[in-house]
Order: structure tokens, then sequence, then C-alpha cells
């Protein structure tokens, strides 16, 4: 049975403006989904509908195969961790999490025992009794899944709950996530504009865009077989590559540059050639060339930044683009290299309207 | 307002309520009221009394002595405003510059907040009291022929300088809030950028402080126009001969002491309409800073 | 370095000359309280403390005829107190109140009604005073505490308090209190006055200086000298002097004076930050 449905959600706000275009969507029991956008395309009005916290304009949304359009928040059996956690200040860490279990009615007994098991599981035992402004952003992070983990819902909402931590924490929170969520197995939506906690968090990830599902499946899929440029540039840090190129019936070209291999593309539209940065590789005589402007080091491998020699851009401009190397490799500044592209793993798309034609 | 909120509950009705009834009842019934009574013609004994358009307001506002107060008012409301604005400021940049102390002098200067308009007044009525004041002896022994229960100057004098203290409290602990609410980068950055004190004060800190300023003369004003009632009542009351009178106290006046109640309720309408360019002055300004 | 300390003594010079200004009038307001009837006539204001402290005040609070005719320092001090806690624990009820239902209730006339509680700040109570006088000589009100404090509190500016307080709370309590079950009176029981205690606590210290301080109603609504306020009893002992009569009582308008003041003053002083705190956030 389906954990959570989403059958032609819309939502129009009072003043006409269109946040969701009408989603469908079936996450299965257990599944760990991510929603993943740049900031405004909607997929927090999707997550914040699941929840009940906005009105479902049109459409319905399902959970255990119950319509819960009209049930109020409290009964929908979710829990929803916030961005900025939403703990009440003026309760402890115990106060906090038991308080939606006493507004339930459930006995003292119940919610203590639940509220210590919770609290062992998330490590956040020593704190019960403090409250929110005594603890750092990682445990107030903790408190909040905490909150969210007693009350035993069918789904659990997070609306970009690490956004508000550190680096390094945010890296250990993640995995502390993804761990909680497989032990308890229950179904989860978690929304994002950070593509690598998309990529890293997701059983199956759905990319959005302007209150419409561009793309959904398991993260690798969408890395490897973006249907639409949108995706392709989304997904994937450093960003994919893209070049302006026209097909002559026989090679891609871009200014100076001609690509041969490919075909069966259209002659008559403007394309965009995308190759990910692992997929150039340095080769003596390759068939583009790169001048270095700039040398990233991560450690383990180097990212260089430079502009793609010949290829068509605008008046004054030059293409930009980027290749991983491994760390020994550390050209100079505008030295030129000479490229290999690994064809079988190019995309095409059409430039008009974002479609993958190869 | 907020993105989410409650619906179809009885609870807003039943909460807004109790404000809802007693403004009805103490505010928009007895202003309905001045506004209906002030194109009102009662006789002497009140008994009867005839419509009579805006004759009571063409009778008081274009009287000599409704003339007068609102002269009065003018430049009352206007002294007070600067002078205190102007001490404020002064001593709330002084008090953000010292480091010893700091904490003493907000404290004494801004304690006189809590003492009343009349409590002041009358403080003020026996300093200048002609038979103990010694202000009052200061003031003609250094020369000046000064009695404020005959002059004119004089008695406006007395007034002023009483609003004048009255107000600076307040106005100190808005611009000392203003001037600690400048981010410290910004002092900073100044600081570096501009090496002559004075000038950095008028070219950064004094525009930052602009809203709070804009908002303190609205403020001033309205203290200046009503809250003063106090002051006055409790020093000349209008004397010598309605030349302290402000438009406010001359409602009183008309309407409690010499019973012109059509008179007393077209200046009260007159009133209305001040405040309300007031508020539509404060609110506009509100807007502005939003965006600021 | 030469310049900063000119700087700092200048600045330390000017602000010793502003709290003189601000403190000397009260001073030598306490100071002559504290002397007796024929010093202060023959020698005018005291600089320093005398030795009459005890007389005067004890004949100001507890002495009939000590002062007014009948009423005692004491009722007027207790009728102050009245007005003055009675005011601020009203209006904090009241708007606050009002704030949440607009703040957190979308429902058909919001609009119209906070127009209606904005009116207020229009019809300060200088432009009604006889119709205000007539409707509660109307309603037998006059000379009561109801009548007194009640229509007093509900002017705007309490209300419009708590709503920029309460739309400043962040919009993910409510979310995570709804999600938590909490109908519209548990989060306001729960949530809402807990996280208001600070700005509770502010705008009662604030409206209690401002009640205590009321002047223009009092004095119209109160005609018994036993409901005199200290404020109002300041106002008819200035009348009594202005009159002449027996050896003016100087020492005891002044006594009279400080024990108006001293109330609002203490709770300013004790409770400074909050007050200062509530003051300038009513200005956002």
């Amino acid at each position: 049975m389906a954990g959570v449905e989403l059958t032609g959600v819309r939502k129009i706000y009072p003043n006409g403006a269109e946040a969701v275009r009408g989603v469908d969507m079936t996450i299965e029991h257990g599944e760990f989904i991510v929603f993943v956008g740049p900031s405004g395309c909607g997929k927090s009005t999707l997550l914040r509908m699941v929840a009940g916290l906005e009105s479902i304009t049109e459409g319905e949304i399902s959970i255990d195969g119950r319509i819960i359009n009209e049930v109020s928040p409290a009964d929908r059996d979710v829990a929803m961790v916030f961005q900025n956690y939403a703990l009440y200040p003026h309760m402890t860490v115990r106060g906090n999490m038991s308080y939606g279990l006493k507004n339930r009615g459930n006995s003292k007994a119940e919610i203590h025992e639940k509220v210590e098991e919770a609290a062992k599981m998330l490590r956040i035992h020593d704190f019960l009794d403090r409250r929110p402004q005594q603890l750092s952003g990682g445990q107030r992070q903790r408190v909040a899944m905490g909150r969210a983990i007693v009350r035993e819902p069918k789904v659990f909402l997070f609306d970009e709950p690490l956004s508000n931590l550190d680096a390094k924490l945010r890296v250990q929170m993640r995995i502390e996530i993804k761990r909680l969520q497989r032990r308890m197995d229950v179904t989860s939506i978690y929304v994002t504009h950070d593509q690598t906690e998309a990529m890293t968090l997701a059983d199956r990830l759905a990319v959005i865009n302007d209150g419409r599902i561009e793309q959904m499946g398991a993260p690798l899929e969408l890395y490897n077989n973006p249907t639409t440029l949108f995706v392709a540039s989304f997904i994937g840090s450093p960003q994919i590559n893209l070049v302006p190129v026209v097909f002559d019936g026989d090679k891609l070209i871009s200014g100076d540059i001609a690509l041969s291999g490919f075909k069966d593309l259209p002659t008559d539209a403007d394309l965009v050639l995308g190759i990910r940065p692992d997929d150039l590789t340095q080769n003596g005589e390759g068939e583009v060339s790169l001048r270095v402007d700039l040398v990233e080091q991560h450690g383990a491998e180097n990212l260089i930044y430079g502009a793609l020699l010949g290829a068509a851009a605008e008046e004054g401009e030059e293409t930009e683009i980027c290749i991983k190397v491994d760390q020994q490799t550390l050209p100079k500044i505008d030295a030129t290299l000479k490229l290999g592209v690994n064809k079988s793993r190019a995309l095409v798309f059409r430039k008009d309207n974002g479609q993958r034609v190869l | 307002m907020k993105r989410v909120q409650f619906e179809h509950s009885p609870i807003p009705y039943l909460f807004i309520a109790p404000q809802i009834v007693i403004i009805a009842v103490f505010f928009l019934w007895p202003a309905a009221q001045a506004i209906y009574q002030s194109f009102l013609l009662e006789d002497a004994f009140g008994l009867s009394s005839q419509f009579v358009w805006f004759k009571n307001y063409s009778d008081t506002v274009f009287s000599n002595s409704w003339l007068q107060a609102a002269g009065f008012t003018a430049v009352f409301s206007t002294l007070v405003t600067l002078l205190s604005l102007a001490i404020a400021l002064l001593l709330a940049v002084k008090a953000n510059e010292v480091i010893h102390g700091a904490r003493t002098y907000k404290t004494t200067l801004m304690w006189a907040y809590a003492i009343a308009p009349p409590v002041a007044g009358l403080m003020g009525n026996l300093m200048f009291h002609p038979l103990i004041g010694d202000l009052y002896k200061l003031m003609n022994a250094i020369g000046w022929d000064f009695d404020h229960k005959l002059d004119a100057f004089d008695a406006s004098f007395v007034v002023i300088l009483i609003s004048v203290w009255k107000q600076v409290s307040v106005n100190f602990i808005f611009f000392l809030s203003g001037l600690q609410g400048i981010p410290h980068s910004v002092v900073e950055a100044a600081t570096m950028d501009c090496k002559n004190a004075t000038r950095r004060f008028w070219t950064i800190t004094f525009p930052l402080l602009a809203p709070t300023t804009f908002f303190l003369m609205v403020i001033n004003i309205t203290y200046a126009f009503f809250e003063t009632f106090g002051i006055i009542d409790t020093t000349t009351r209008g004397a010598p001969g309605g030349s302290t009178n402000t438009l406010v106290y001359k409602v009183f006046q008309d309407g409690f002491r010499g019973a012109d109640l059509g008179g007393s309720s077209a200046q009260s309408v007159v009133l209305m309409l001040v405040v309300l360019a007031l508020t539509v002055l404060q609110f506009r300004f509100i807007e502005r800073k939003v965006h600021y | 370095m030469k310049n900063t300390n000119w700087r700092l003594i200048y600045a330390h010079t000017v602000l010793i000359i502003g709290v003189i200004f601000m403190s000397f009038p009260v001073w030598v307001a306490f100071s002559t309280s504290t002397h007796d009837d024929v010093t202060i006539l023959r020698n005018g204001l005291q600089f320093w403390p005398g030795t009459h402290f005890f007389e005067t005040y004890w004949e100001v609070l507890f002495v009939e005829g000590g002062v007014m005719k009948s009423v005692l320092g004491t009722t007027m001090l207790k009728n102050s107190l009245i007005l003055g806690i009675g005011f601020a624990v009203g209006k904090v009820i009241i708007s606050m109140l009002a704030a949440y239902a607009i703040v957190y209730f979308r429902f058909r006339l919001a609009a119209p009604l906070f127009w209606i509680i904005f009116m207020t700040l229009l019809l300060p109570l200088e432009v009604r005073i006889i119709p205000s006088y007539e409707v509660m000589a109307g309603l037998n009100l006059l000379d009561t505490h109801t009548g007194l404090i009640v229509p007093l509190i509900a002017s705007a500016t309490g209300t419009f308090f708590f709503r920029q307080f309460f739309r400043s709370v962040p919009e993910e309590l409510l979310e995570a209190a709804r999600l938590d079950g909490a109908t519209p009176w548990r989060f306001f029981v729960d949530i809402l006055i807990p996280l208001s205690k600070t700005m509770i606590a502010a705008i009662l210290i604030i409206m209690f200086v401002v009640g205590w301080n009321q002047y223009l109603w009092p004095l119209i609504m109160t005609t018994k000298e036993e409901n005199y306020t200290l404020v109002i009893g300041i106002k008819q002992i200035y009348q009594v002097l202005a009159e002449g009569g027996e050896l003016p009582q100087y020492q005891k308008a002044f006594a009279l004076t400080i024990l108006a003041t001293l109330p609002p003053v203490l709770v300013v002083l004790v409770f400074q930050n909050w007050f200062v705190k509530g003051l300038v956030e009513s200005e956002k």
C-alpha cells in the first residue's frame, strides 16, 4: 500500500499566484523522498500541504489510503522538523517533546516512556530538563527530531532542517537523519535546495521547478539520465558543463569546434551539449582545448576552471568549463590543456524547451 | 498578518469584543456627540437647542481668543519639540560616548519620565513662586523684570521650560537606544573613513538616527498639544489674558468653565482633524521605514 | 590620545549639567518638604534636608485635615494605586485578547474591527471631554473605580504593541503547535502567554506609570474628595495655596509632590531594563 499519494495537487494563492501546478506522486511505505529545487520553486509549499499547514486548492493527498485534504494537521499523523527548529523557547526539552502527546491525551506514564526512549535514541537524554536556548545548534536539531519521533507518525516531514547548521555539523546530522529513518522505517519527505543533501539522503528525489516536478527518480538515475536541461544542471557538483552547439547532420559544431560521432539529432534547432566535469579528460591529441583560469585544490582532486577555446559564445565572452583532475595535476594559469570528451556520456538538449534529445 | 491562521472559530469575536464594546461606548459615541453638538446652539439654560450649521465653527475659530490660542500652540509646540529634542540628543550622544558611569547617567537622566505633567507643573510653579521661588528671585536678580503672573512672555517662558524639562527624558531614552542600535561595524567603518568626530556625527550618525528623530517629532508635537494640559492647568491656567492657552486647554476652559457647549464641541472637532493629520503623518512615515 | 581625554571631559561635563538640570527640581522639592512652614516662608526654597521630615509626611499621610479638608494622603495613595494597577492590568488583558484575535485568526470582520480600534488614536480624551463626561454621568459611573479605569483601557496603544509583538513570534511556532494538536485556546495559554512574559512585564510597568499619572480624566470623573488620586490632590492643594488664607503650607505641597512622584519613579528605576525595552519596542 502506498505511503503517501498526491493526485493532481495544485496550490493557487488568493492573489492568483500559482505555487504548485499539478503534482502527481506516489510515495511507497518507508521510502525517503527528497524534494529539491531552487528557492521559490514550490517545494516547501508542497510539503506544507502534506502537513496541513497550507490548504489544497485542487487535487487530493492521501496517507495510507485515507484522503486528508480536510483533516486538521494534528490528526494527519504526520510530524515535521522545521528549518529554525520551532522549539517552544519557554519549555524544557522534555516539555517540547511531550506537548503534542499531552494534547492528544496520552497518559503521563506513556509520555514519559516515549520521551525517554526517543531521548536515548537521539542522545539528548542529558539535556531533557534544559531549555532550547541552553543547547547548541546540533542539540536543538536533535530535540526537534525528538519531538517528531515521539509522536510515532506515519510520515516524517523535514523542511530544510539542516540549513541553519555549520558545514561540518550538517554532514554529521545528515548521516544521523538517514540512519534514524532507516531504523524507524517511516515514510519521509525532505525538502532542501542543497543537491548534495538531496543526493545523499534520498531513496528517490523529485526535482521541482516552477511548481512542477521536472523529474523524479533515484539519485543516480537523475545524475546519469536527466530528462531536461534543468535537472542536468541542478544535479551534480561541480555543475555540468554546458556548451551551445548546432548539429550539421554529422558533427556537433560550436564556433571552431566540431565534434564527430553523433547522429540522429535535430538539425533545425539550437542545442546544448552537456558534459560532466568527470567526463572530460586530459589527452594529448584531444578534440577541444581549455585555457586555465583557476585551479581549486580540494585535496583528493583538483578542479580546473577555464575558457573552452574556440567555442561559440556571446561577443566578448567565453564559454566557461570545469574539469576534474587528480591532485598531482597543477597546470599554470593561462596554460592550454588538450581535452578528450567521453562521448558515450555526453548529453544533448534542445535549447528552446530544455528537453533531452540524446 | 500570519501566513497561517486559525479559521472558523468563535474565539476572535469573543476576544475582541471587550475592547470594541468599550470603544463604542466611551470613544465613538462621545465623539459622535461632539460632532453633533458642534452644529447646535443651546439657549442659556441648556433647555432647547437649535441646528445652526457651521455657525459655531465660524464663531469660535475666527474669534480672537481662538486665533490667539492657535498662535500660542504653534509657537509653543515648535519650541518644546525643538528644545527638548536638541537637549536630549546632546545628552544621548554624550551618554553613548562615555564608558565610566554610563549606566548612572542613563538612570538619572531618564527617571523624570515617570513624573506626571501636573506634578512637574506644580513643582515648577513653586520654583517660580513670587514669595518663595528661588528661580523667580534669580530671574529678577539678573536684571530681568520677571513676573509670569502678569507678563505674557514670562508666563510662556515658564510653561515652555517646564514642558521641555518633562519631555527630555523620553526623547533621551529613544535617542540613546537609537544610537545603540547603530551597528558597531558601521561605527567602526566610519571611524576609519572620517577622522573628524563632529563631521562623522552629522554625516553618519545623525542620518542613521533620522527615523528615530522623525518618530520623536510626531510624539513631541502630540505631547505639546495634549499632554501639556496638566502643566498649564497647574501653572498659568492660560493666564495672563489667555496668552498661554493652548487649543486643548481652551476646549476645556470653554466647555467646563464657560459652559459653551457648541463652541467647545466645534473646537474639539477641529482638534480631531489636527490629530488625524498627525496620525497620517506618523503612519506614512512608518510605511516608509518599512521599506528603509 | 590627549584629544580623546578632552572629549571625555567635555562629555562628562555636559552629562553632569544634564543630570543636575533633570534632578535639581526634585531634590529641592524634597529638601523643602522637610522644613517647617515658617522657615520656607522666611527663607524660600531649601537645598538641604531639614528636620521636619517625619512631621510633614505624617501629617500629609495620616492626619485628617492635614492636607485636604478631609481626605488623607493614604487614601489618595490608595486611589492612585488602584488607578495605576487597574489601568495596567486591564489594559494588558484587553489588548492581548484583541491582538491575539487580530493576528492569529482569519475572520470576516477582522478589518473593520481593526479600524475601529485604530480610530481610538484619532480620538484622544481631550477632543471629547464634555460628551464623555455626559456619558459617564448618564451611566452613573462618576466617582467610581469602574468609570475611572474602564474607559481608559480601550485605547489602541496596548493592542498595537501586542499585535507587533505577536507578529514577530516565529510562524513556525504556530505551525509546530498545530501539528502538536493545540487548539486556539491552548496555543494562547500554553505558548503565546509564556512567550510574552517579558513584554507583559514591560507594558505593565509603562501602563502603571501612565495610569498613575492620569490627570484630565480623573479630574472630571471625581467630584468627591475621597476619590482623589495623588495627582488630582496636587491640583487641589495648588488651588488652596493660590487662594491664600492662613500660613501657606508649602512643605506639604512639596511632600505631596514627592509622594506622587515616588511610586512611578521607583517602578521605572527598579524595572529599568524592561521599561526601556517596552517603551522602545512600542515605537515599531
